[in-house]
């Protein structure tokens, strides 16, 4: 069974996103600890990519504080051995094809398991070029994550059913950061997905309040925050671990509460 | 030469975020729809020859071939067309196509400005609006060409990100597509990106060679020993080729941009200093560190600096049947300089790395040899950033 599953156990699952190194694994290790400490169930941790095209400005800065302090895959495997010892939610890395490709495959991905990640996400992946890591990551028990857009449509029964770990929702056209509100008919994606998979389900891009985690998390089984974490991190530097404590602990409050309307 | 899923052997591919891929599904089906369309095919040609003017003409450089001795020299002019490059063959027939789709808005990445140009002049004549790329960097090297794209109409859009050259273009092009698509072409400029891109730019640009194997049969009742083009992505050099392929007794030559050397860090040459990778939608040779991070290349060439080439190159490359070799800055502008004093045609920076290679090996080769150097695009663009590396200061 998947570890991924455990995220979900406890109802709706808050994901939260950080990039390695932004600005230091010190750092990082700090902001994991305090978001787990209050509530995430899943940590998304990036593996800087000189040239994210997925990522809107946020996230494309905290790539580039990264870089700049000299952090390599390496030093991420030997900080995720690091942090395994205390951290035992399930933690999944979000990086691009070339990352992985270029370090080897079957070293990157069996490197995952014997550090305890759980799964991989690669924006810059589609299902038709899954075969590029699939088996690898089918032979390591690495889930190799999906993700669905507004524009799948057609594509997403396809998408699903294949689909392991849990299943991303990209909630809007475009690239990640925060948006002032989310115009995706958000439901018609879910059911279709219900409809083909049992494994969970999380929307994530542009969600920033705990009025937007709350409604996504009710139309899905969770959801995934990136910008919104990073720019405490680009504000606060190293005392972002803290403020990344309270923030996460506002998101979770708000989504395991009862929608009052 | 593609198999179904946008292969060139082991290179190519469809290595895009999910938000995109019903685009370029959606763009595939039509491109196949159109592409053997008689009215789509009378449209294109029309626009080639009567608004962009071709065929372009298969000079005989006879002072330079006299002057090296050697090989009789050919020059395939793409600098001759409409905007001064090879970019509006494809251009052309992208923004047809779009139109065809129902796309009211072309979006593209430039490096030198000339795919910049090509698309904003298209996009006038369709009446399409436009939306360019082009990295800060450029649109230094480049001003001559901003201006001429805020002429023709489009909006020029700075890129800030990384090394503010033509790969972050590439990536602010794509991010924006993603975010804007279903009124939305992304016309992009190389034979590189995810499937079907580098077979749609190819098959738009293959006129030359196919130009090129008439004109040379008229003259000289034979094919050419060697077709010589430069290569950033590799869109002029895969059109000047690709009726050759076939044809194993002619040399194909990709000529890439060296910058300061291929032993230092200022270099653009992907198959000299590349490896295999993931990047911009597809597999093939990128300029890259051990990590996989993108390297920031350099070549004074603002064209050819990109530090991937196009997977049909890579798979040429891959089997041997085209060569690729490095030409640096000094070489390239020492070519720039000798190709207008010696026939009075200033070449693009870009294509000049293609002459440069041909100065070297044509002294050498038997008289009765035929060399055809594909002179992509005119240099006026370039003549101040020459000066300036010859340490002359004007003003443009």
């Amino acid at each position: 069974m998947s570890n991924i599953k455990k995220a979900f156990e406890r109802g709706k699952a808050f994901i939260a996103f950080l990039t390695c190194g932004d600005p230091d694994l010190e750092t990082t290790a700090g902001a994991v600890r305090a978001a787990v400490e209050n509530g995430a169930d899943l940590i998304e941790l990036g593996i800087p990519f000189s040239d994210p095209t997925a990522e809107g400005p946020v996230i494309q800065e905290a790539n580039v504080r990264a870089l700049k302090g000299s952090i390599t895959t390496d030093k991420i495997f030997d900080f995720v051995r690091e942090l395994r010892r205390d951290i035992k939610v399930p933690m999944v890395f979000m990086t691009y094809a070339n990352v992985v490709f270029s370090y080897g495959a079957e070293k990157f991905i069996s490197t995952c398991r014997e550090i305890e990640i759980d799964g991989l996400i690669l924006p810059d992946l589609p299902f038709e070029e899954k075969g590029e890591f699939q088996p690898l990551c089918s032979q390591y028990g690495v889930d190799l994550i999906s993700l669905v857009a507004p524009t799948s449509e057609n594509r997403i029964a396809m998408i699903a059913k294949e689909a392991e770990g849990f299943l991303y929702i990209v909630s809007s056209l475009g690239v990640t950061g925060t948006r002032s509100e989310i115009r995706t008919d958000i439901s018609s994606i879910t059911d279709v997905v219900r409809q083909n998979t049992g494994i969970p389900c999380a929307v994530g891009f542009g969600i920033s309040t705990p009025e937007q985690a709350r409604s996504m998390a009710a139309l899905s089984d969770g959801a995934i925050v990136g910008s919104a974490i990073v720019k405490l991190l680009e504000q606060y530097g190293r005392e972002a671990p803290k403020y990344i404590g309270e923030y996460v602990k506002s998101m979770k409050e708000a989504m395991v509460s009862p929608i009052k309307n | 030469m593609t198999n179904p899923n946008g292969r060139f052997g082991i290179h190519g591919g469809q290595y895009i975020p999910e938000t995109l891929m019903n685009a370029v599904i959606e763009l595939e089906e039509a491109y196949n729809h159109y592409k053997d369309d008689a009215e789509f095919n009378r449209e294109l040609s029309m626009l080639f020859n009567e608004y962009a003017g071709r065929p372009s003409r298969l000079y005989y450089a006879e002072k330079m071939t006299k002057d090296l001795g050697g090989a009789k020299i050919y020059l395939k002019r793409e600098d001759l067309n409409h905007t001064g490059a090879h970019k509006i063959n494809n251009v052309l027939g992208q923004a047809l196509l779009a139109k065809k789709m129902g796309k009211s808005r072309l979006i593209a990445e430039t490096g030198a400005g000339q795919h910049g140009v090509a698309t904003a002049t298209a996009a006038a004549l369709m009446g399409m609006e436009c939306v360019v790329f082009m990295g800060e960097e450029d649109t230094v090297r480049q001003a001559l060409n901003v201006y001429r794209m805020r002429l023709l109409g489009a909006q020029v859009v700075p890129v800030r990100t990384g090394t503010a050259t033509l790969k972050d273009a590439v990536s602010e092009a794509m991010r924006e597509w993603t975010s804007r698509i279903s009124d939305t072409h992304y016309c992009l400029g190389s034979v590189m990106g995810p499937h079907p891109f580098p077979t749609i730019v190819r098959d738009f640009q293959a006129v030359i060679s196919r130009e090129i194997k008439e004109q040379i049969q008229k003259k000289e009742g034979r094919l050419p020993d060697v077709v010589l083009a430069c290569v950033g992505g590799g869109s002029n050099a895969i059109g000047s080729f690709y009726h050759f392929i076939g044809d194993e007794k002619v040399k194909l030559i990709g000529c890439e941009a060296a910058g300061r050397g291929i032993d230092t860090f200022e270099t653009a040459a992907t198959i000299a200093t590349g490896r295999l990778g993931i990047f911009h939608g597809m597999k093939s040779y990128f300029c890259q560190d051990k990590d996989g991070q993108i390297a920031p290349v350099y070549s004074i060439s603002a064209g050819l600096d990109y530090p991937g080439i196009g997977p049909e190159h890579a798979y040429l490359h891959d089997i041997g049947r085209a060569v690729y070799v490095p030409v640096t800055d000094e070489e390239a502008v020492n070519a720039f300089e000798y190709l207008a004093k010696t026939e009075g045609i200033i070449p693009a920076i870009e294509s000049a790395h293609a002459v440069a290679h041909a100065i070297k090996i044509a002294p050498a080769m038997d008289k009765d040899k035929i060399v055809v150097i594909t002179i992509s695009g005119r240099g006026d663009k370039d003549c101040a950033a020459i000066a300036r590396y010859r340490g002359e200061d004007i003003h443009e």
